[in-house]
């Protein structure tokens, strides 16, 4: 794998039982993203992209075929070895933004340093630097339920962002968003993804999003049909 | 020790859910721990006065033919003081006592009684026997209990007519001097019976150096030479007594037991309904990068701290109540004692490391138990499907 790319799947095939047969929701997937990319995968409801998304992340495995990020192969890591790959290198933004219900906004972004071992002092400063990007220190101590959608998807992003990971996947990050707070949160992740170089990885079929993307693999039917770079 | 910050905030953040499962814990902890200490606390207290007023400490030597509950064998149960005990007797820790069946006449109606006689200068026993001592008057010092005193209409001073039957049949009767009136809590030493010393029975019986019990301070090592004797300890003379107390431990570990199982209820409720809604939640974490072992495990430990929430609370709450139960007791209706039980008018609580470490202990690890349980479903739960919830 060249130094510069950062995700290679070959072959990848996603196979889900149904009754006494099986589904196959990727068929066969062949995708290079290179480190500092903004790719958008996108397509139809039900074409992969969020199976595909969530087997690059270490949250599935594969029925067949490699997938290698960040150098490592996933098939061979254990569940612990991938839930340490995920604390250490990626950060992930959820559709319905998945904050911790009972933490502050400051909590729920603390939460990925407390994994990784950081000192509290070194936490407060990373936390507040992220809540900072995303415009929205000021509501650190609210807790979700206080919080808008579009404020609820900036804290998501900072707990993506505050560990600076070298990749961030979004599963349809807008999709519960106004169009004003979508262009907000867009620009955000564009701005992080020129400031720090981070790569990210969406599952759309916005529109809103599929305007900012660099590049676009569309997936028709569990199988790339396109991939452009703007 | 992260696991164990975010199940504090967990905890925290769940507001009213917790502490109302702490509240529901932290009372049966209490009661447990309250009724437990009462129990043991009345166990203690028969066992205190029994061994110390009815029997001695060291258990008795009962003449073999001697069988308390059948009145038809006290007529045969008597022989010569057992050699083993002659020098404890001498020095008084061993008391050998003399039980003949005998008809008082109070306010001029029959009654049956038993007539003890007793060393006056004992101590293997807490009686006032030193109070029987014969006096100027020539007349035979008694010594009765104050329910005796009570039922047959007796008080110090009276003098009581006494009749019984000596070894070889005969009748015989005499006055007998009310000297001393006891308060015990000991139904058996008191109800229907009459205590003179034990050289005046012998002599009303001629029975000079037998007895029927020798009631000992030390317990006996091996066995009377004697067929005539046999060695009772202090478990075989407790044995109806512990029983009793074995019954209501029972009886009150039930209840106990329902009390708990409400709390652990309300635990493993909360644990259940905490997997069924918070699917998302563990796919959250483990996307963020906790393993399915520690999202066990953090779900374990909120539901645990609830018991470690529970017990500081039991303990800060109960310690007062356990505290003025140890020191001040708690008053029983009176006519307790009528069932047979050596207690006081007041029952005081016990509560020793072993019963407070026991019971959080026991109470801790099945609040873990209960905890861990429905925790064993995320086992099988895939990170995509608990991001959806599913």
């Amino acid at each position: 794998m060249d130094n510069s790319t950062l995700i290679k799947t070959q072959g990848l095939v996603k196979r889900y039982p149904v009754g006494t047969g099986h589904f196959t929701a990727l068929k066969g997937i062949d995708l290079n993203v290179d480190s500092g990319e903004f790719v958008g995968l996108v397509g139809p409801s039900g074409s992969g992209k969020t199976t595909l998304l969530n087997i690059i992340g270490a949250l599935d495995a594969p029925s067949e075929g490699t997938v290698e990020v960040l150098g490592k192969n996933l098939a061979t890591l254990s569940g612990s070895q991938a839930a340490k790959h995920r604390s250490a290198f990626m950060g992930f933004i959820f559709q319905t933004y998945n904050l911790l219900p009972v933490y502050t906004a400051f909590e729920n972004v603390e939460f990925p340093l407390l994994l990784l071992g950081k000192s509290a002092e070194e936490r407060k400063e990373l936390v507040m630097q992220a809540l900072d990007w995303v415009g929205i220190a000021d509501k650190a101590q609210s807790r979700p339920k206080m919080l808008s959608g579009g404020e609820s998807q900036r804290v998501a992003i900072a707990r993506a962002m505050v560990k600076q990971p070298k990749l961030v996947l979004a599963d349809e990050p807008t999709a519960n968003l106004d169009a004003k707070n979508s262009h907000h949160i867009l620009e955000t992740m564009e701005k992080l993804n020129q400031e720090l170089g981070t790569t990210f990885v969406f599952a759309t079929h916005d529109e809103k999003v599929i305007s900012y993307l660099k590049r676009k693999v569309t997936l028709v039917d569990g199988s790339i049909q396109s991939d452009e770079t703007s | 020790m992260i696991l164990f910050k975010l199940a504090w905030r967990n905890l925290i953040g769940a507001g009213l859910r917790t502490w109302l499962n702490v509240l529901v814990l932290a009372m049966a902890f209490i009661l447990m721990i309250w009724g437990k200490g009462v129990v043991d606390g009345m166990a203690y207290q028969l066992n205190d006065a029994m061994t110390n007023i009815e029997f001695g400490n060291g258990g008795q030597l009962w003449m073999s033919e001697y069988d308390p509950t059948d009145p038809l064998t006290i007529e045969d149960s008597h022989a010569p003081y057992p050699e083993e005990a002659l020098d404890r007797i001498a020095a008084h820790t061993a008391a050998p006592i003399l039980i003949r069946q005998g008809t008082i006449y109070p306010e001029g109606r029959m009654q049956t009684i038993l007539v003890k006689g007793i060393a006056p200068g004992q101590k293997a026993m807490d009686l006032p026997t030193d109070k029987i001592v014969t006096g100027p008057t020539g007349l035979t010092p008694a010594l009765i209990g104050q329910k005796m005193a009570d039922k047959a209409g007796l008080d110090v001073g009276d003098l009581l007519t006494v009749r019984w039957r000596d070894a070889k049949g005969t009748f015989d009767a005499r006055e007998v001097e009310i000297v001393h009136i006891m308060n015990t809590v000991v139904q058996t030493v008191d109800r229907n019976q009459i205590w003179i010393s034990i050289e005046d029975l012998q002599a009303m019986s001629n029975l000079q150096g037998q007895a029927t019990v020798v009631a000992l301070d030390e317990p006996f090592e091996g066995s009377p030479t004697s067929a005539a004797w046999v060695y009772r300890d202090i478990d075989y003379l407790m044995k109806d007594m512990n029983d009793m107390i074995k019954t209501k431990n029972f009886g009150g570990n039930v209840m106990y037991g329902i009390l708990f199982a409400i709390a652990l209820l309300a635990i493993f409720d909360t644990q259940v309904l905490a997997i069924f809604r918070r699917k998302k939640e563990m796919g959250t974490l483990m996307a963020l990068g906790l393993t399915r072992a520690k999202v066990i495990a953090l779900f374990t430990i909120e539901g645990s701290m609830h018991g470690l929430i529970a017990f500081t609370a039991g303990f800060i709450l109960g310690s007062p109540l356990f505290y003025m139960m140890a020191t001040k007791g708690y008053a029983i209706p009176g006519g307790m004692d009528d069932y047979g039980m050596a207690l006081g008018n007041v029952i005081y609580g016990k509560y020793g490391p072993d019963l407070l470490i026991g019971t959080t202990l026991l109470m801790f690890l099945t609040v873990v138990l209960v905890s861990y349980l429905p925790t064993r479903k995320i086992s099988k739960l895939t990170p995509t499907d608990a991001l959806r919830g599913k």
